[in-house]
Parts: C-alpha cells; sequence; structure tokens
C-alpha cells in the first residue's frame, strides 16, 4: 500500500515522514520517532497507558491512525520535563507520592493528569479519580496516584500541599 | 494488532465524501472518531480498502438551535457534547448520556454521529434519541433524506443507511421546559457497555404525567422504544403500582443475549430496574 507524507508537531518539533496508512499512531511514535515512553498496554483502547496529548486533548494512540493526526501538535511524556530537564510538577508529584510501582502505567497517568490538570487545576478527589476513569494501573490501587496528582496540583497553583488523612 | 491495509482518503466536505463513498463502493467505510471501527479493524474483523475520514469537514461540527429543534452535526464529540451550553440547559439528558460512554480519552474523540449510525446495540446514543424522537440527516450522493431514529434500527450493526449514505446531523425536537429527564445505566466498570439500560424524558402537569418517552439500551438486537411503558405512564402520577406496570411492559419487549455481563433473564430484569431508577430521577427533576 502506497505511504502517505505527514507531518506533525511532536513535543515542540515538527516531525515529517512517510507512513502507511494503517500504522497507529502509537506505533508510529514508539517505532519511527523513538519515543518509546507512551506504552502500548491492552491494544485496546481500556487501558490508557498509550495516552498523548493531542491538540489538547487526551487519546489513546493506540485507537487513532498515524495519518489522522496529520497538522496536530503531539505532546508525549517525553516533552513533559523543562527544557533544562527539570520535573514537571507531576513527575515530582509521582516520585515524592510513590504514585508508581511498575511504572507501567505512569507515561498514561501523567500525560493524562497533564490534561486534567490545564482543565481543571484544582480538582477535587472525585474529579481527580474520574479524570483518570480511562487510565488502569494494576499495581497501586490508585491512592498514591492521587496524592501525586493532589501533589502536583498543589505545586502548581502555588497552594501547600497538604496529605488527607488515611 | 495491526489492521488490514487501506488507502485513506481526508475529503473537505460532505459533497466530496458522499462522492468518495459512492465511487469506492463497497470496500469504502467513513471513519468517524474511530473507536469502534478501529478495534474491529484491529481483529479484522473489518477490513475496509478505503476509509473516508470524516475529521475534516468542519460543516459536520457543533451545536445549534433550528426552530424549536437542535441540530447536532454529526462529528461533535462526547466531550463537546458535555461542554455545550446549549445542551445543558435545553437537553441535559445529553450530556448525561455522554458523561457515561467510554472514559474521559474516548469522549474526546468519540463522536454522536459514530455512535448513532454504527448500529452498534451496546452504544447509548441510540436509545436515548428514540427516546427524544430524534431524527437522523443522511446524505448520499443523490442528496439528503430525513430518517427518525425510532425507524433507523434493523439489528444489530444494520441501519437504514444505504452503502455510500453517511449521516451529517442528528436533529431534536427541544422538549418542553420543566422536563425531566434521566438516563440510567447499569455497567461493570468505566468504559463498559450497559448490562442494561433507560433513557426517560417526561413532562408532569400538577403532578400527572401528561407525557413520557423512554428509550432502552442493549438489552435486544437494536434499540427499543417502549412506547407502551410511556403510554402506561401518562395520566398516572407516577405511582409505585404504575410504575411496575410499566416497568413490565419494558421489560416484555426486551430479548438480550446472555453474555459476560450476565443471563438474559437478568440483563431483562435489569431493563425494569433502570427504567425504574430513571422514573424515580426524571421525576425529581420535573418541574
Amino acid at each position: 500500500m502506497a505511504k502517505t507524507q505527514i507531518a506533525m508537531k511532536v513535543n515542540g518539533k515538527t516531525v515529517e515522514a512517510l507512513v502507511e496508512p494503517r500504522t497507529l499512531l502509537i506505533h508510529f511514535l514508539r517505532e519511527q520517532l523513538n519515543l518509546t515512553g507512551a506504552h502500548i498496554g491492552c491494544d485496546t483502547s481500556h487501558c490508557g497507558a498509550c495516552t498523548v496529548e493531542l491538540d489538547g486533548k487526551s487519546v489513546k494512540s493506540c485507537t487513532m491512525f498515524a495519518v489522522q493526526a496529520q497538522g496536530s501538535d503531539i505532546l508525549t511524556i517525553e516533552g513533559i520535563a523543562g527544557a533544562d530537564g527539570a520535573l514537571h510538577a507531576l513527575q515530582e508529584g509521582f516520585r515524592e507520592m510513590h504514585g508508581l510501582q511498575c511504572g507501567y502505567c505512569t507515561p498514561g497517568m501523567i500525560t493524562r493528569a497533564y490534561r486534567l490538570l490545564q482543565d481543571n487545576p484544582k480538582p477535587t478527589e472525585d474529579e481527580i479519580r474520574n479524570g483518570i476513569a480511562g487510565n488502569l494501573c494494576r499495581c497501586t490501587g490508585y491512592q498514591n496516584i492521587v496524592k501525586a496528582i493532589q501533589y502536583a496540583a498543589a505545586k502548581l497553583s502555588g497552594t501547600p500541599f497538604q496529605e488527607a488523612a488515611e | 494488532m495491526i489492521p488490514g491495509a487501506f488507502a485513506y482518503h481526508r475529503p473537505k466536505s460532505v459533497s466530496e465524501a458522499v462522492g468518495l463513498l459512492a465511487d469506492l463502493g463497497e470496500d469504502a467505510r467513513a471513519l468517524a472518531g474511530g473507536h469502534s471501527l478501529i478495534p474491529m479493524m484491529k481483529l479484522r474483523l473489518a477490513t475496509p480498502e478505503h476509509l473516508v475520514d470524516l475529521a475534516g469537514i468542519g460543516a459536520l461540527k457543533g451545536v445549534r438551535a433550528d426552530g424549536g429543534d437542535i441540530v447536532i452535526g454529526s462529528m461533535t464529540t462526547q466531550h463537546e457534547l458535555i461542554a455545550a451550553q446549549l445542551l445543558t440547559s435545553k437537553l441535559p439528558i445529553i450530556g448525561e448520556t455522554s458523561l457515561v460512554i467510554g472514559d474521559p480519552q474516548v469522549r474526546y474523540v468519540g463522536t454522536l454521529g459514530g455512535n448513532v449510525a454504527n448500529g452498534d446495540p451496546g452504544n447509548d446514543m441510540p436509545a436515548v434519541m428514540m427516546c427524544l424522537g430524534a431524527t437522523y440527516h443522511v446524505v448520499g450522493k443523490n442528496g439528503e433524506r430525513r430518517v427518525a431514529a425510532r425507524e433507523f434500527y434493523q439489528g444489530a450493526y444494520f441501519t437504514a443507511l444505504e452503502a455510500g449514505e453517511i449521516v451529517t446531523a442528528i436533529r431534536i425536537p427541544v422538549p418542553p421546559a420543566g422536563h425531566g429527564y434521566a438516563y440510567e445505566k447499569l455497567k461493570r466498570k468505566i468504559g463498559d457497555y450497559a448490562t442494561a439500560a433507560a433513557a426517560v424524558v417526561l413532562t408532569l402537569d400538577k403532578g400527572v404525567v401528561a407525557s413520557c418517552s423512554i428509550g432502552l439500551t442493549n438489552v435486544a438486537e437494536t434499540p427499543l422504544w417502549a412506547e407502551e411503558a410511556g403510554k402506561l405512564l401518562v395520566g398516572s402520577k407516577l405511582d409505585a403500582a404504575t410504575i411496575k406496570l410499566a416497568a413490565a411492559a419494558a421489560e416484555a419487549i426486551t430479548a438480550p443475549a446472555s453474555d459476560n455481563r450476565g443471563p438474559a433473564a437478568y440483563r431483562t430484569k435489569m431493563a425494569g430496574v433502570m427504567l425504574t431508577r430513571a422514573l424515580a430521577r426524571a421525576k425529581s427533576r420535573a418541574a
């Protein structure tokens, strides 16, 4: 099948490539751009490990063709930290609050939480839980992921983080 | 999982899209949000040779008022439906239903048109559209026709859409101000299809039901409009005995499959339970 020329912005850089139309966005990111941060988990759009940000939306990149992302602006976990390598508040929160164990879901969790906090800088615990409802974690039981996002929300809005009593 | 090979088309207008679909014939499929079609393609249950992506057609987006109707472009996403002010104020059942579809990522991409046109009995919007008495604008190479949601669904994945036609808009008559509404969905987890679900829109006049329309999701090969159950409730004060009769009438038209969500008898019973809950919530919201 003939390849199609696509161009998009990924983590601030313009990329151009030839892809087969059937190439899924996650495969394009991982195999052609070597951005292996976003993971393939369930491969059926349930688990959210492949979540990336596309034009201000969180999307599951296993359920989208790379050609559909033509002209878009994509942010992956690799683009979350500052240019100087300083961790984003979410990354710091996941480290400080032990928001991960095996780490497989973490890139998707952080990219999803990034959009959640952009849209709702001061979410309640319920809003956080609903906001990450499309991301599965099989290790943590979510408690520390919620705390990590609360930590980041507090830091980004300049308010002190108060860990809720157990 | 990697889908079969296909050629990708991204038309800029509806006429270009339906022209492509007509020329390419049965090997072509229209692509909306893709959250039903792409998983099917990954499993090779669908192997279209051409995909006609509707995402580049700006005219298929948005929510607008048109006389006493609200018209929603078929490529409007569930996320956009939840945020649309016009729907929050006039047709809140749309946002309530959107919020129980998929998960946040799915709702950013999944569209109303895809949800209603795909013909999957698990989709939530078709029963809501039957409940609301919506009409679909269907466009093919030979122009536009309009099909009532209540006449659109013929079987699992079989609809009134002819080859080469697409749904371009969904037209919904706005229910009277003060109407009561609810969409009650029983599901095992976030992102799941309904074990059973019920949509209710009703109006009250001094506590007496003046009108009542009921749709049921995923308890038959097609979404169902429970006309008889709705009629039984008109004239009642939504007393327990009448609700019981209506729930029984709704259960009587179901024919669910036994699957991982439960045996058929259970899913039928849950259709009645969802209807009972939806009626209570709709009543509490009605003015």
